[in-house]
């Protein structure tokens, strides 16, 4: 039963019309963009990679989080889904997981690669990696508390980001200010700090994303 | 499947908005029995049948689904027993009717025989076409074989006929009858008659 919505779920993201492809081009084209605006100057590019990597990933995320209740929602699938024997924690749980499978882990695999394009030492790009493999579960997770909450409204889409951004300080702070530290040769808590953050993220987020759906399905 | 003995409504109270919807209403529906509910735009049967798939709460009153192992009150409980047909078909444009019907199968955790239910409802030529290119009836047919694949013993049905042709609701009755053959509950919200020997329930009348 976990397994089909799952599978469903990527499927969806996956074909034509999906949100994975469209998540990643967004990442490569943003990540693409700023060194034309900042320029060539290469030690500028490598202090601000980590931080700009971070941040057009959230985005990208971002991007298809809206759609995640709300395309259930509008065409019916979501009752016939909480009519289901999973719970709607676990409904919630299981999209979290299609999503990041879908986005988060796609845009951790392309980050060296971007990380290489910024001119980040070897050891940094491996932390800027690590960072994005640990922090984006908390960006799928506490971004589904914010689908499941705007998913009745007509533009969600707008106020979804604006909710969730704040929520995803934290994930941005630690994520780059690891890679940041691995270039000035500090050893940090960071990644610890941000580990931390995406359990706690990841756990509970069902809970409040579940909470949101039976509300909504009510409302 | 497991079997209900039936369906008993006690004092039910729906407020949507600030508005009384209905209050107090009270009805039984047996195993092997078509419940048909009647009445105006807004008059509440969707609410109704939402209240008693347990996807709305009510304001007040009890539903109890009445099987061999005694009286279940519980919403969450209740809404594992309910096949629901909504207005709107669940119907993915990017997914195939049969993958369609694979999904729920397996979410419901049922062997349904896929390409026989797709049979029953006159999809079986179109089953590996996207959903994406079907007409509003295919889509309503596609929902009506969902119910067959859920197996489960109540049906709640919105407008159920709508969008079919002659053939589409000759094949919808033969499931429902098919269903209440085996004991099974049907509900239904109605404009028109359904066709089918059923029980009436009309929503308010004096609003």
């Amino acid at each position: 039963m976990i397994g089909a919505l799952l599978f469903r779920d990527i499927r969806l993201a996956t074909r034509a019309g999906g949100s994975a492809a469209l998540a990643l081009a967004f990442f490569a084209a943003v990540a693409t963009l700023v060194p034309l605006g900042v320029g060539v100057d290469l030690k500028l590019l490598m202090r601000v990679a980590a931080g700009v990597l971070w941040v057009a990933a959230v985005l990208a995320a971002l991007l298809s989080l809206d759609r995640l209740f709300q395309a259930d929602f509008e065409d019916g699938s979501l009752d016939v889904i909480a009519l289901s024997p999973l719970s709607l924690e676990t409904v919630a749980a299981v999209k979290i997981a299609a999503h990041w499978l879908t986005t988060g882990l796609p845009l951790t695999l392309l980050s060296p690669l971007l990380g290489v394009m910024f001119g980040l030492p070897p050891e940094a790009v491996g932390v800027l990696t690590l960072s994005l493999a640990t922090g984006t579960p908390a960006v799928s997770a506490m971004g589904a508390i914010g689908a499941a909450l705007t998913m009745s409204i007509r533009r969600g889409g707008l106020i979804l980001p604006l909710l969730v951004l704040p929520l995803l300080a934290p994930a941005v702070i630690f994520g780059a200010g690891a890679v940041q530290a691995a270039l000035d040769g500090l050893s940090s808590g960071a990644l610890l700090f941000l580990a931390a953050f995406a359990v706690v993220a990841t756990l509970l987020s069902p809970f409040a994303a579940g909470a949101a759906v039976r509300l909504n399905l009510a409302g | 499947m497991t079997t209900v003995q039936y369906l008993d409504i006690q004092k039910l109270t729906c407020i949507r908005g600030q508005r009384v919807l209905f209050r107090d209403l009270s009805f039984r529906v047996d195993g092997g029995q078509v419940l048909s509910l009647e009445g105006p735009n807004g008059a509440g049967k969707t609410s109704l049948l939402r209240v008693l798939a347990g996807l709305l709460p009510a304001a007040g009153g009890t539903v109890a689904l009445v099987s061999g192992r005694g009286a279940e009150t519980d919403a969450d409980e209740r809404g594992r027993r309910v096949a629901w047909l909504g207005h709107n078909d669940a119907a993915k444009p990017q997914l195939t009717p049969r993958e369609v019907l694979m999904f729920f199968a397996r979410l419901y955790g049922t062997r349904a025989d896929i390409d026989a239910v797709l049979a029953s409802v006159g999809l079986a030529k179109i089953a590996n076409l996207a959903c994406g290119y079907l007409s509003a009836g295919q889509k309503k047919r596609l929902a009506l074989a969902r119910l067959k694949v859920a197996e489960r013993p109540v049906w709640l049905l919105d407008e159920p006929l709508s969008s079919l042709d002659a053939d589409g609701r000759k094949r919808a009755l033969d499931l429902v009858n098919g269903h209440v053959m085996f004991g099974g509950i049907v509900i239904a919200a109605t404009h028109e008659p359904l066709g089918v020997a059923s029980e009436r329930l009309t929503l308010g009348a004096a609003a």
